[in-house]
């Protein structure tokens, strides 16, 4: 231990002498971090990436970027003498020349939609939960920046093997570029070198895949986690914990241990599932032929929320001075991106508007106790799986023997409907629970004990609360609408700000309007002294277990 | 905007920061403070902490067999083919994907398990609370650093030199130009303009419609009713392999050819010569986004994109009667030739594929 010590001791001095580390060290070597299951959901993310980069770089050693036709000479007999592009060819080696190399591709692919899911998971979770709340709207916006990035470097590299279905994949970008109004045509041209497909695309696509995009998002990465690091981690209230501390282990060597070793878990996993479940055989779809396509392919399941939106538009075009404008392809291609997207980004803003809120915040919410919030966020879920769901309409229809037109006018009308549905049904579940905290705090547990009173009164015995537990359920906030005050003043003069403040108020009672307020301490001690007699009298009587 | 907090101990008269008016009524239970977690049996029993010892060491042991097993594999596990004409076995290369995956898996899997285990049973982990600092400068910093900025800005007479600025202003706003326009050349810069090259395909008077795969030429008794035939024009084999021009095709030119009953068909005005005996020609490619359309069904002459299931009626000129496709699909006039082929009487009559702005109705 010691010469680790030594050893370590040396590198630090060498370092210190230079440009003073153990300021530094002294101040983060034991920097808290809060422990908690679902913040692991980025620490996915990240580790994930990390595989993509290490398995993305030993495919570079052999892949080649370029669509120069061939003729298949390799060592996959099926597709001897048949005519390709190097791109694919070079894929082909890679699976079946290369010792190790299928595992490496498998593992880059599963990587990525792992990479995806993780990424998407944890902004459910930082939603969910008000992570996003100032001083971390930065990061939710570089969040934000960084789930666009990664759906973009996932759809170029499931261009670059230039099989069937990459094909057909960038056939469906080039359709979405040409509905664009005025610049679409030109767009597309520039993209391709010319006409659809061209033999230019990989080419262009292979430095946006392997550099631009993987730079940026290691950049953004970066700064995301620096910025986390000098925030400090949000935790979960409870005893002892609050608005302005922050609990958990030491950054060493607890959570270097844990996180490091997580780490290797999920590089682990990742190539275990590699080994064991086979992702895009693309010997088995074979060259990209413009003229052939599979029934039944789906894209990675990033992408199936913007396919099914071109599967279940109606077939809207207008005209222009005689130009069309596609809209049945504008919309789902161009302009969902920037619907969801906004908003999305926008979002920390736009409940800060509401909430008049301009707090730090670092204690997060449990989601029931922003009904509205959570609401919102189920809504948004529901409007995305049923998306996915279109873009799944075919597979749908076979395995529930229907027609596939019927699951397109289901998500036609449902996603109109079923969001705000959510969003209703949501918000009611999330005032249950609170008012099932409340109960819990005001009256203790329900013991299913119930005692009948010499005048044969029935009435269940409820255990109090231990104050830990109460506390645990009432450290959050309470959350009041905003009042916009009187309207003119004490002397009838007008308050110039009072329209601002009513808007303002009555999107603050959107928000807080129904929510359930845990009891005050004056309902709290009335509750305890007036009518539940029965349940203090017999606190006392409860098995020591039960309480 | 105050910045007080909610007092989290319950302050009598707490005060909402948004609303000057509103009073937030005392909390109901005070804080108990920060509950020390009850000790791990690895702190309190000398086997059990052995025992954790042993489950960590063993892991990483383990971990480093399955790495030597992972190189063995690779050495043992072959995938090359003894004589290269034979092409690889799918089965080896199945196999060597298995042993390497797993033994490296599971290898990384357990250095990962072994440090998490380490840290949760044996590393001392007492809950430390630190407070948090408040993220904003102190006044006096912000004021300090406004003042530096002013005094900057007033060094350089950035306020005053409203010449020197605005020269400034306009040669930054015009240098990304030169970025953009470098990237003019990404698209031909000779011939057609993007949409002009959309209007035509190699199809033309005259030229034999060959089936796809095989590259025949087909008679008109070729094809029994209710069936469906891929095609391409005769031209298709005249353009070199390599370059860009044959797959471009193979995107725009390819058809499909169809026989019905010629009482099925319900023809359009001015296409009453474009079959030869119920036998049509439409377009292969979709003209909602691009997609090659494969799924026929012969008793409603139906035909389905697989891609996003845009339904076209080929009975009823290529009319679009389901799906967010907008446009009917192009029909090929054919006619038969001297020698009985069935050849295209013309090009498309109108664009193939999506629709785009330069076209018109």
């Amino acid at each position: 231990m010691s010469a680790i010590v030594n050893g370590a001791g040396k590198v630090v001095d060498f370092v210190d002498q230079r440009i003073t580390a153990s300021n530094w060290l002294k101040r983060n070597i034991r920097k808290v971090f809060p422990d908690h299951w679902s913040f692991l959901l980025g620490e996915i993310a990240l580790f994930s990436f990390i595989m993509i980069l290490l398995s993305g770089v030993f495919l570079t050693l052999w892949f080649k970027p370029t669509m120069a036709h061939v003729v298949y000479e390799g060592a996959y007999v099926p597709m001897r003498d048949v005519g390709m592009s190097e791109a694919y060819a070079s894929t082909l080696e890679i699976s079946f020349e290369v010792r190790g190399g299928l595992l490496m591709r498998q593992v880059h692919h599963w990587g990525a939609l792992i990479f995806l899911a993780a990424m998407s998971a944890h902004m459910l979770r930082v939603f969910f939960t008000g992570a996003f709340r100032k001083p971390r709207e930065i990061n939710w916006l570089i969040g934000v920046v960084l789930l666009v990035l990664g759906v973009a470097a996932g759809f170029t590299g499931y261009s670059l093997p230039d099989d069937l279905l990459s094909g057909t994949g960038l056939r469906i970008i080039e359709g979405g570029m040409l509905a664009i109004p005025i610049v679409g045509t030109y767009l597309s041209s520039f993209l391709f070198g010319g006409e659809y497909p061209g033999d230019d695309i990989i080419a262009r696509l292979y430095p946006m895949h392997i550099l631009l995009i993987p730079g940026l998002i290691l950049a953004l990465v970066t700064a995301h986690l620096m910025i986390l690091w000098y925030q400090k981690h949000t935790h979960w209230g409870g005893p002892g914990k609050t608005n302005t501390n922050v609990a958990g282990a030491p950054f060493y060597p607890i959570y270097v241990a844990k996180a490091g070793g997580f780490q290797f878990i999920v590089m682990g996993v990742i190539v275990l599932l590699a080994a064991t479940i086979q992702i895009n055989p693309v010997w088995l779809w074979g060259p990209y032929d413009p003229s052939v396509v599979s029934a039944g392919t789906q894209p990675d399941w990033y992408v199936g929320f913007l396919d099914g939106a071109l599967r279940v538009m109606p077939p809207w075009e207008f005209y222009i001075f005689d130009h069309p404008v596609t809209m049945s392809v504008l919309i789902p291609a161009i302009l969902l991106p920037g619907i969801i997207l906004t908003p999305l980004a926008l979002y920390p803003w736009l409940e800060q508007k509401a909430t008049g809120d301009t707090r730090e915040h670092h204690l997060l919410d449990r989601p029931r106790n922003v009904p509205v919030r959570t609401g919102i966020g189920v809504a948004f879920i529901v409007f995305y799986i049923l998306l996915w769901i279109a873009g799944g309409n075919d597979f749908f229809a076979t395995i529930l023997e229907i027609p596939v037109n019927w699951i397109t006018w289901f998500i036609r009308i449902g996603i109109f409907v079923l969001p705000p549905l959510a969003f209703f049904a949501t918000k009611r579940i999330c005032l249950g629970l609170q008012r099932r905290d409340r109960d819990k705090v005001m009256h203790g547990r329900e013991t299913g004990i119930v005692m009948v009173s010499p005048e044969g009164e029935f009435s269940e015995l409820h255990a109090p609360l231990s104050q830990a537990q109460a506390y645990q359920l009432t450290w959050h906030e309470r959350q009041l609408p905003s009042d916009p005050g009187p309207a003119t003043d004490a002397n009838g003069i007008p308050n110039p700000n009072y329209r601002s403040k009513r808007v303002q108020a009555r999107l603050s009672r959107f928000y807080f309007g129904d929510v359930v307020q845990k009891p005050t301490r004056e309902e709290l001690e009335s509750a305890h002294h007036d009518g539940h007699g029965a349940e203090s009298a017999h606190r006392d009587e409860l098995p020591s277990g039960q309480q | 905007m105050s910045t007080h907090n909610v007092n989290p101990n319950g302050d009598e008269h707490a005060v909402v920061p948004h609303g000057e008016h509103a009073v937030v009524p005392a909390d109901p239970i005070a804080d108990p403070g920060l509950h020390h977690d009850e000790p791990r049996l690895t702190d309190v029993d000398k086997k059990a902490e052995r025992r954790a010892e042993r489950q960590v060491a063993g892991m990483f042991a383990l971990a480093s067999l399955l790495t030597v097993a992972f190189i063995v594999f690779y050495v043992i596990v072959g995938i090359h083919p003894d004589d290269p004409d034979d092409g690889v076995n799918i089965g080896d290369v199945q196999v060597s994907n298995l042993t390497l995956g797993l033994t490296l898996g599971l290898a990384l899997f357990l250095v990962g398990a072994g440090a998490v285990q380490w840290a949760r049973s044996l590393m001392s982990s007492p809950e430390v609370v630190h407070e948090r600092h408040e993220l904003r400068g102190d006044d006096e910093t912000r004021a300090a650093a406004l003042a530096d900025f002013e005094t900057g800005t007033e060094e350089t007479g950035f306020g005053r030199r409203k010449l020197i600025r605005n020269s400034l202003l306009g040669a930054l706003a015009l240098l990304p130009l030169p970025a953009v326009i470098l990237l003019r050349d990404l698209g031909p810069n000779t011939g057609p303009s993007p949409s002009e090259r959309k209007e035509h395909t190699i199809w033309a008077e005259g030229v034999r419609v060959l089936t796809d795969v095989t590259f025949m030429p087909i008679r008109a008794a070729d094809l029994e009713i209710g069936q469906l035939v891929n095609a391409m024009p005769a031209t298709f084999e005249d353009l070199p392999e390599h370059g860009p021009e044959r797959i471009n095709e193979r995107a725009k030119s390819p058809v499909m050819l169809v026989r019905m009953l010629p009482e099925d068909i319900h023809v359009a005005p001015g296409r009453e010569n474009w079959g030869v005996d119920g036998i049509l020609a439409y377009s292969k490619i979709c003209t909602h986004v691009g997609c090659p359309i494969s799924l026929y069904e012969q008793t409603t002459h139906h035909m389905l994109c697989p891609c996003h299931q845009s339904t076209f009626d080929l009975s009823d000129n290529g009319k679009v009667i389901f799906g967010p496709a907008t446009r009917s699909l192009p029909q090929l006039p054919i006619a038969v030739d001297s020698e009985g082929y069935l050849i295209a009487q013309s090009d498309f009559t109108e664009p193939v594929g999506p629709s785009y702005w330069e076209r018109t109705r």
